[in-house]
């Protein structure tokens, strides 16, 4: 698909506001977009956003025999890819002139200025070196890919873990993350490209221009640089002439957006070690901010619920018992329970209980859903003893127990109810719940009759 | 649960169709089929077997229906083709079915007939000019479908230029087609649209609801600043005030709506009124 073409009342207003100093996300002329940087759930995974733009770094690892004239140096490889689905004018499988001249500007960047300690990648000289290969992918495009896509470069590379290797003799021993831990890279600078865009032949220049600013202007000068201000790459495009004034203003522009953006990305990484050392949640998906659209709250739609309760009702008595299911909620400590997942079958418990309630004189414990708040209600007029059945209206958790000392919740509303033994089987009305569904499915048959039983 | 929900699957899926008037404001899904009103007696309760017999058994009365986005012809049914709700529109007059369609969230542009959209032109080739609106081929647009043009009097149209028009052609297998005159030949508003002002996109949705006929964020919009304004069905908004300043809030405001509860937008703009 071809690009969206830029319109002449788009290039001339936004020739007049940069003009006037302003911009159309209401930046100033030397801001950053936000930038944000969050991690995967793998080593070496990351996402960092500048505003619009994202780009997905992903770092993967390999043993190969390194090349002849530099046997003890581990191979770096780096590859930018924009897809389709950052921008419909890019084309799949096409090496265009942008791509080359951004993957080329990156291992300029990322690897001639040996930010990374290739000798540390070497396994045995000559025979075994790291392969470190970095894929970048353009998920959108908002301009200024360059900046972002070094930012996920080296993030990406600071995040990796590569497996632990020991030789000994003639041996390699290639550990899993089980057996030992994985060990980072060495990392010696983080060099960062910061673009500068010039207007009207060099008369203003703009920081981190955005799509449409980087289609009017006239040339664009990309700096990396690391923190200690050392200037690794530095490239005009454009053909535009600038001033030795202006390029040594602009690397000290650079070397300021350059420590603060260093400053982001160690908190970013710290942050990230910080979370995972603790065993909270990390990845993309804890990472993805919940953004509604809200402006326009509608009408509530209509839900046809005329027939669901026979409906459920059906669905349960077709649906097959699951097999494995725990019964009874176990107290860790006080104040926590659990029940599902984690716990060892405990039919026995749950059988045990029953036969006491047989015992007992046919009484019975009657889940009650929380829809059938009415008929608890009227049920519970017409007990007047006090038996083992507890109704937790608040907390949905509902469980059967005759002489529990576990309660589950200390909610107020809790309500005991009792039943008569020779109750009409009418008012005892059946559960429906699948709840209770999942927790004794099993013996339902034989407690309908058992409860016919008792009730007659 | 999982055979609960596949059990429900099945019986949603065995259920037959709904029909298009009982399915206003609901949520459809793609593949799902609707029943237009002349068909429900004929389908509906007691089937096809018990109706009595009459002369003009086969001659249903036919009623004209608009299929609008997200839903297509199927036979005598509609196919719904995009996730969203069903919307009906009576027709202005007559004995018609008016038009039904399904309102969904997206931002790629389907061309539709009667549609008015903002294009920005793209080239000029013989007596035509191709028209970028967004959608997924350019439309184009002869340069006698201009108020008041003739073979002699061309409109002055250069590549680059913003028009607003009209679709008159808008189907899948074909170019769509605009014009920038109404069927009486008037301009109506339509036409090339000045060289100033800022152009930018939204979502589709918003841009419905901003033309919606009681729509109180332009009505706020209208007391903050003097301004010009166009929108176009295919996202694309363009504005004009006074000052770049006073362009650049309003085009921020307008596209930052979307996200904003009504609560937090009456907060902006009272503080932007300050100010």
């Amino acid at each position: 698909m071809k690009e969206t073409p830029l319109s002449n009342c788009e290039r001339r207003f936004l020739l007049r506001a940069i003009e006037e100093k302003k911009r159309l996300d209401g930046r100033q002329t030397y801001d950053y977009r936000n930038i944000r940087i969050s991690f995967g759930t793998d080593y070496g995974c990351c996402i960092v956003e500048l505003g619009k733009t994202r780009v997905l770094g992903q770092v993967s690892c390999e043993l190969v025999s390194p090349k002849l004239n530099r046997a003890t140096e581990g191979i770096l490889f780096f590859n930018l890819e924009l897809s389709q689905m950052a921008a419909p004018a890019f084309e799949p499988g096409r090496q265009s002139d942008l791509l080359v001249k951004l993957n080329r500007l990156l291992e300029r960047c990322l690897r001639n200025s040996k930010c990374i300690d290739t000798e540390s990648l070497c396994v045995v000289a000559g025979e075994k070196v790291w392969q470190i290969r970095v894929d970048l992918h353009l998920l959108n495009h908002d301009g200024n890919i360059i900046d972002a896509a070094s930012i996920a470069a080296i993030v990406s590379l600071c995040h990796f873990r590569r497996p632990d290797v020991s030789v000994q003799g003639d041996e390699v021993t290639l550990y899993t993350p089980e057996e030992r831990d994985p060990v980072p890279l060495s990392i010696h600078h983080m060099p960062i490209c910061v673009s500068f865009a010039f207007f009207q032949q060099g008369t203003y220049l703009l920081v981190d221009p955005n799509e449409r600013e980087e289609r009017v202007m006239d040339g664009l000068l990309v700096i990396a640089m690391n923190k200690h201000r050392e200037i690794c790459t530095i490239q005009s495009s454009g053909g535009i002439m600038l001033l030795k004034d202006q390029v040594l203003r602009c690397s000290k522009i650079a070397g300021v957006k350059v420590a603060e953006i260093t400053e982001l990305i160690l908190k970013a990484l710290e942050n990230d070690q910080k979370v995972r050392k603790e065993g909270g949640k990390f990845g993309f998906a804890e990472s993805i901010a919940n953004q509604r659209i809200t402006a326009f709250k509608m009408e509530k739609a209509p839900i046809d619920t005329s027939d669901v309760e026979e409906k459920a009702e059906e669905i349960i008595a077709e649906a097959e018992p699951p097999s494995e299911v725990v019964s009874t909620p176990v107290l860790w400590t006080p104040g926590t329970a659990q029940i599902g997942e984690g716990v060892e079958n405990s039919w026995g418990d749950l059988e045990d209980s029953e036969k006491e309630d047989d015992e007992g004189g046919g009484d019975e414990a009657i889940i009650l859903d929380s829809i059938k708040m009415d008929t608890g209600v009227e049920v519970s007029d017409i007990g007047s003893q006090e038996m083992g059945f507890h109704h937790v209206g608040q907390t949905g958790l509902e469980f059967l127990t005759s002489d529990a000392p576990i309660i589950l919740s200390d909610s107020e509303e809790e309500e005991m109810i009792i039943l008569e033994p020779d109750k009409t089987p009418k008012k005892i009305r059946t559960q429906t719940t699948s709840a209770k569904q999942e927790k004794a499915p099993n013996k339902k048959p034989v407690k309908r009759r058992k409860k016919k039983r008792a009730a007659n | 649960m999982a055979e609960a929900a596949s059990v429900a699957a099945e019986s949603l899926a065995g259920s037959r169709a709904r029909a298009a008037r009982t399915a206003l404001g609901q949520v459809v899904l793609p593949g799902e089929q609707l029943l237009l009103p002349e068909q429900e007696d004929a389908e509906g309760p007691g089937g096809a077997g018990e109706r009595p017999l009459s002369l003009n058994a086969g001659a249903r009365p036919r009623v004209r229906v608009v299929c609008g986005p997200g839903l297509r012809r199927c036979g005598d049914r509609l196919l719904v083709t995009k996730c969203g709700r069903l919307r009906h529109k009576e027709p202005g007059s007559g004995s018609g079915g008016g038009v039904y369609w399904v309102d969904s969230q997206q931002k790629r542009y389907v061309p539709v007939k009667g549609d008015h959209v903002i294009g920005i032109v793209t080239a000029k080739s013989g007596d035509i000019f191709k028209v970028d609106v967004g959608g997924s081929e350019p439309a184009s647009l002869s340069y006698l479908s201009f108020e008041g043009a003739t073979k002699r009097n061309r409109p002055n149209v250069q590549v680059g230029d913003l028009i607003y028009g009209q679709f008159v052609v808008a189907n899948k297998d074909m170019e769509p087609e605009m014009v920038c005159i109404d069927s009486c030949g008037r301009a109506n508003g339509m036409g090339v649209i000045g060289q100033d002002g800022l152009l930018f996109k939204v979502t589709l949705g918003l841009i419905r609801k901003l033309l919606a006929p009681d729509c109180e964020i332009i009505q706020e919009v209208g007391k903050l600043y003097p301004l010009e304004i166009v929108f176009g069905m295919n996202g694309r908004i363009w504005v004009k005030a006074k000052t770049i300043q006073q362009t650049l809030i309003l085009a921020n405001i307008l596209e930052a709506c979307e996200h904003m509860t009504s609560d937090q937008r009456k907060q902006i703009f009272s503080r932007l009124a300050e100010s």
